[in-house]
């Protein structure tokens, strides 16, 4: 695929990708369902035995895995306890969504013909997203972005380093991976950004 | 920031001098600059959710990529509860706080 997403007749975005590319998509986006479902969201930290076992309602912590933390900033910085409390409220609500976004990529993938075992040679795969479609996939890509660039260490106007790195270095290749998403998320962004 | 948050029981003694106050808008929606969104993309978010013009979110969007952070919002503390689990639905990263 070589120029990514193009604008939808009536709002919305298409694109065409080969089925490796469209395997590697679906493979991110499986593994970030997986990331948000893993670790359980539990609230912690409390002084009270009793109240923290009767606690259903959400983590008032930030979470340990950088990835997660990067997707679940601290909303109040300079103050621990409404932190919680927004933590409490929203983190369910957000991983839910967040994971929901993912699991419709896989869908639209494997609807626009991704067998769930990639073998043949040659499969194209064209995808069409209506405005909304778009949209979860635009969040999407960016939580994967997110995912790639945290654990790359990724930093601001870095991009000759990464581009230095002997391609036998595995961080190479998950640079170019997230160069790549990096690329589609742009043409996206371009071709939804037009039909408004 | 002493932000003081939903009302704890243990506080009941203290007043809660600062949802007394006559603001208008007292809190602030704060965007942080990160190494990894693209600009096209947060301008596309300020224009998509807050409504603004995209000369205004350009304006917003450098102010992040420059300055490191800009205010995207005011008002209340519900409002801005909102806007900022909003920002995080989209993946950036914000944060609120009293305007000062």
């Amino acid at each position: 695929m070589h120029e990514g997403f193009q604008r939808r007749r009536h709002g919305g975005a298409v694109a065409t990708f080969s089925g490796f590319e469209a395997d590697l998509l679906r493979s991110l986006a499986s593994q970030l369902v997986e990331l948000l479902r893993n670790e359980v969201a539990a609230p912690s930290a409390g002084d009270d035995p009793l109240e923290e076992l009767l606690d259903f309602t959400g983590p008032t912590t930030e979470p340990e895995d950088p990835v997660l933390a990067r997707l679940f900033p601290t909303a109040y910085p300079h103050d621990e306890e409404a932190a919680g409390e927004f933590r409490r409220f929203t983190e369910g609500t957000l991983r839910d969504q967040k994971a929901q976004g993912a699991v419709a990529v896989i869908e639209t993938l494997e609807e626009a013909g991704l067998p769930e075992q990639l073998e043949k040679d040659g499969l194209v795969v064209d995808v069409e997203l209506d405005h909304e479609g778009a949209m979860l996939w635009m969040k999407s890509f960016t939580d994967i972005r997110l995912a790639l660039g945290t654990r790359l260490g990724v930093e601001q106007d870095d991009e000759e380093y990464w581009m230095a790195l002997s391609q036998e270095d595995p961080r190479a290749h998950v640079y170019d991976i997230y160069q790549w998403v990096g690329f589609l998320q742009e043409t996206l962004v371009d071709a939804v950004a037009q039909s408004r | 920031m002493g932000g003081v948050s939903a009302p704890s029981p243990v506080e009941l003694d203290e007043p809660e001098v600062e949802d007394l106050t006559f603001v208008d808008r007292p809190w602030v929606t704060i965007v942080w600059n990160d190494p990894v969104n693209l600009m096209s993309y947060v301008t596309y978010v300020f224009q998509t959710y807050f409504g603004y013009a995209k000369k205004k979110a350009e304006k917003l969007m450098l102010e992040v990529h420059q300055d490191g952070k800009s205010v995207v919002a005011s008002g209340s503390r519900e409002e801005m509860e909102r806007d900022v689990q909003a920002m995080h639905e989209y993946g950036l990263w914000a944060t609120m706080e009293k305007q000062s």
